[in-house]
C-alpha cells in the first residue's frame, strides 16, 4: 500500500491534504514550492557546516581538535540535511508524507542523542589512554609524529 | 535547479566531503583518530541512504535503512571506545596517576 501511494506522488500532488497541496503548488512559478527552496536552503547550509567538518578533520593539529571539528560539525549538518530532506519529502502533504517526516524526525532525534554521546566516549578513552594534547613546545613533534609533509 | 539535480548535488558533495575524514582514517596517527572518523563517515552514511532515498522515491524504505544504520554505528563507536579504553597498554605513567585519584573518590563516596 504504501509503496502505490510512494509512487503516486513523486508524479504529482494527490491525496488527502489535496487543499494544502494545491496551496503550495499556487507558490510554484519555477518547478519549486515552497517547501523545497527551503530544503535546499537547508540542506546547502548542513553541506557548509559539514565542510567545516571535513576541513577540521583534515587539518587540525591534534586528536582532542579534530574531535572537536568531527563532534560538532558533524552533529550539525546531519540534523540539518536531514530536516532539509525532510521538508523536501513533504512535498505533497500526503499521509505517507508526514510517516517519512516522522520517521526523519526520528532519525534527528536519535543523531543528536547519540552523536554527543559517542564524542564523550571516546574523548574520555583517548584522554584515559594518554593521548597527548598538542601544546606550544610539541607542536612540531606532532605535525612530525603525523607524516604529513 | 529542480529537486532531483540538487539531490544529486548533495550526494555527491556528501561523498566528497567524506574524502578528508577517509583520509583520516588512513593516516590517523593515533586509533582514535581513526574512530573519530569512522564516526564521522558512518554517521554521514546514514545521511546518505537519506539522499538515495529521495533520489529513487523510496524514501519509506530508505529511513529504515538510515535509523537501523545509526543505531549500528553508536553501538559501534561506543563498543570500540570502551574496547580500546581498557585494553590499550599504558608506555608513560601520566595516565596511571590521572587515573588514581578518581578511583579513591569512587572508594570514598
Amino acid at each position: 500500500m504504501s509503496m502505490d501511494v510512494t509512487d503516486s506522488f513523486v508524479g504529482g500532488f494527490s491525496l488527502d491534504f489535496g487543499f494544502l497541496a494545491e496551496a503550495s503548488a499556487e507558490t510554484t512559478h519555477a518547478g519549486l514550492s515552497a517547501l523545497d527552496v527551503c530544503g535546499m536552503i537547508l540542506v546547502s547550509v548542513g553541506l557548509v557546516f559539514f565542510l567545516g567538518a571535513a576541513v577540521g578533520l583534515y587539518r587540525f593539529p591534534d586528536f582532542y581538535t579534530r574531535m572537536h571539528a568531527a563532534g560538532k560539525g558533524d552533529t550539525l549538518s546531519s540534523l540539518l540535511i536531514l530536516l532539509g530532506f525532510g521538508l523536501i519529502t513533504l512535498d505533497d502533504f500526503s499521509m505517507v508524507g508526514w510517516l517519512l517526516v516522522v520517521k526523519l524526525l526520528a532519525i534527528v532525534l536519535f543523531i543528536m542523542l547519540t552523536s554527543p554521546t559517542s564524542t564523550h566516549a571516546l574523548m574520555r578513552a583517548g584522554y584515559e589512554d594518554g593521548v597527548e594534547p598538542v601544546t606550544k613546545g610539541s607542536s612540531s613533534k606532532n605535525t612530525k609524529k603525523e607524516g604529513e609533509s | 535547479m529542480t529537486t532531483e539535480g540538487f539531490t544529486v548535488f548533495a550526494g555527491a558533495a556528501l561523498f566528497v566531503l567524506m574524502l578528508p575524514a577517509l583520509y583520516r582514517v588512513a593516516v590517523g596517527p593515533t586509533s582514535f583518530d581513526r574512530l573519530v572518523a569512522v564516526n564521522v563517515i558512518g554517521t554521514k552514511t546514514a545521511v546518505l541512504l537519506v539522499v538515495i532515498g529521495t533520489l529513487f522515491g523510496r524514501l519509506d524504505m530508505f529511513v529504515d535503512f538510515a535509523l537501523a544504520y545509526a543505531l549500528l554505528n553508536f553501538l559501534t563507536s561506543l563498543a570500540v571506545a570502551r574496547y580500546l579504553n581498557r585494553t590499550r597498554s599504558m608506555p608513560e605513567k601520566k595516565p596511571a596517576k590521572r587515573r588514581a585519584p578518581r578511583k579513591k573518590k569512587a572508594k570514598a563516596s
